[in-house]
């Protein structure tokens, strides 16, 4: 599925994505969704296509564990995120919830430009420039999570932690 | 070959040798939420059909960033984890209980242990020689209801910090001098084990600082060997028997180290919007300030509010400054209570908030407006954390947080010792 490309710079938080003031919409994530991003791109939310992309630089998602983070990204239609780099717990938070996070060179996608990704292949086409951006393909165990549509629901099927190590 | 402190950890909990760069399965120890990022792991944990937690005894539900709540819908988030907790035997840490690394490194956390978090500050438990990391609801979810979880092996930084710390530098600023050295994501995905002379001599308070504050360089855990100190803070919290030894191996394979000198350390702040973003204070310039935010999982522990009143005593805070204090724990309350330390800060002008995370995460005791600056010893200096995004957090030791207040701008605390 095409989508636009929403471009971000670098350092971008939790506390950006969905800031700590909002603490009090955590068990009304609808609500809670509508505050996406609200000081880096007021209303980002009526703004945004389904399908559409997050383009950022690096150590996307840094700073607080909350999972709600990854949650109202994949909440508001965005396909994956592609960034230079992930912290580390946003990065797992996003295959946890089913929300493909990939690192490649993002200074080859522009605001607004259409791409496409193709997962199993590492590549994603960039049709507003007719270039087709290649990046190492996501560990197995992430796939595997991600195949099973995240962690719960991979859980929900083998009751465990079965994951192909 | 030799192993790592994470490595030696997560191989005993993997039940087989391990080393830097494997996927493993491993039993958890403990793993707690908090009020934030509880309610999500419950749904989730009800979600994979799960009316059980793994052991109850070692989950822990801490109401501790709305202590007391703010707002009705938190108030409600309150009351679900309550009744989770009540149904399932579950322990759960109440309002004004503590902080919930705080209170773990009180009475839960040992040397060896695999410590879950959902929340990024679980990494503070490293100061105890745990492989404490912080997780998102659904890893909590899933370690809450099947006792393990995955991870990837880190790779492990060394520090390696010797020679004798200068008076007025503590372990926050030891911490802020690694993070502007490293940057925000010097140490993303990897261990980093601290070791050197410097760091033997840190007290546990300092150590929980630098622990805690693994995160800000990217960090899954920040870790020390355990020690006489570690020994000492055991049988503080009357738990001797949780003591062991625990060091890495000497010819442990490092993915590299680097080497600090202690001598030369200064004061050191983090100005805004990150927390790589630092200068010494004698680079800080004159930055006027309108609240000093003194606590945190951070530095709300007895020693740190002790460092604090040492510098006010007999003195009292600039009248533009608001000076909040907030302590870690009941238990760090209780002793700032015994021992004058409390009385000392608000003779000085201080009011105090019961324990918590209060105004670090920006939803309550002490929230920013436009334009507002505080100096904070929380471990976080996001744009729009603290409240308003046209607000300024710069983070300094307690010490700074002292002559800040007294002065009504960012200042050096080594005149006041």
């Amino acid at each position: 599925m095409k989508g636009r490309a929403w471009k971000f710079g670098d350092a971008i938080s939790t506390d950006h994505i969905i800031p700590g003031r909002y603490f009090y919409l955590r068990s009304n994530l609808p609500e809670l969704a509508k505050h996406i991003f609200e000081y880096e791109k007021p209303n980002f939310s009526e703004k945004v296509s389904r399908g559409d992309f997050i383009v950022a630089g690096h150590n996307f998602g840094q700073g607080s564990s909350r999972e709600h983070a990854a949650i109202v990204v994949k909440m508001n239609g965005i396909q994956a995120v592609l960034a230079k780099s992930f912290a580390r717990i946003f990065y797992r938070n996003c295959f946890n919830s089913g929300l493909p996070a990939v690192i490649c060179d993002t200074d080859k996608f522009g605001e607004g430009d259409v791409l496409e990704l193709f997962l199993d292949e590492g590549r994603i086409i960039n049709y507003s420039r007719n270039e087709t951006v290649s990046f190492i393909p996501i560990p197995p165990v992430m796939k595997q999570i991600l195949s099973d549509g995240g962690l719960v629901e991979h859980v929900k099927k083998y009751g465990d932690i079965r994951l192909n190590l | 070959m030799g192993m790592t402190l994470a490595e030696k950890i997560l191989s005993e909990h993997a039940g087989k040798k391990v080393q830097a760069g494997e996927i493993v399965i491993v039993q958890t120890d403990l793993a707690y939420a908090q009020d934030g990022t509880g309610p999500l792991a419950v749904r989730k944990i009800q979600e994979m059909g799960f009316e059980k937690v793994f052991n109850p005894r070692k989950t822990i539900f801490f109401l501790d960033h709305a202590a007391p709540s703010p707002k009705f819908e938190l108030s409600n988030d309150h009351t679900f984890l309550r009744g989770f907790s009540e149904r399932t035997g579950c322990r759960i840490s109440d309002v004004g209980y503590g902080i919930s690394h705080q209170v773990v490194a009180e009475e839960e956390v040992k040397p060896g242990d695999v410590v879950i978090g959902a929340d990024s500050h679980t990494c503070t438990g490293g100061a105890l020689s745990a492989f404490a990391t912080g997780v998102g609801s659904t890893d909590a979810a899933v370690a809450m209801a099947l006792g393990k979880i995955w991870f990837r092996v880190p790779e492990t930084i060394r520090v390696v910090m010797n020679g004798k710390l200068p008076a007025g530098v503590y372990g926050k600023d030891i911490i802020l001098h690694l993070i502007g050295k490293i940057g925000a994501a010097g140490a993303t995905y990897k261990a980093l084990e601290f070791a050197g002379d410097a760091i033997e001599h840190l007290e546990m308070a300092g150590r929980m600082t630098i622990a805690n504050m693994a995160v800000e360089a990217g960090a899954k855990v920040g870790i020390f060997s355990s020690d006489e100190i570690t020994r000492d803070w055991l049988n503080r919290m009357e738990r001797p028997e949780d003591f062991r030894e625990l060091a890495s191996d000497l010819d442990a394979i490092y993915e590299k180290t680097i080497e600090i000198d202690a001598k030369p350390l200064k004061p050191t702040i983090a100005c805004p919007h990150q927390v790589d973003n630092t200068r010494t204070i004698d680079e800080i310039g004159e930055v006027s300030v309108n609240q000093v935010y003194l606590g945190t999982s951070c530095n709300g522990r007895l020693e740190d509010l002790r460092i604090a009143a040492d510098i006010l005593k007999g003195k009292k805070i600039h009248p533009k400054i608001r000076m909040i204090v907030t302590p870690g724990s009941r238990l760090v309350y209780l002793e700032a209570l015994k021992d004058g330390t409390m009385e000392i800060l608000i003779e000085a002008g201080a009011l105090a908030m019961p324990p918590g995370c209060g105004a670090c995460v920006g939803l309550h005791e002490g929230v920013l407006g436009d334009g507002e600056v505080c100096l904070a010893t929380q471990p976080r200096n996001f744009q729009g954390r603290m409240g308003s995004p046209n607000s300024f957090i710069y983070l300094g030791s307690p010490a700074v947080a002292a002559a800040t207040a007294i002065e009504g701008k960012i200042a050096d605390p080594r005149k006041y010792l």
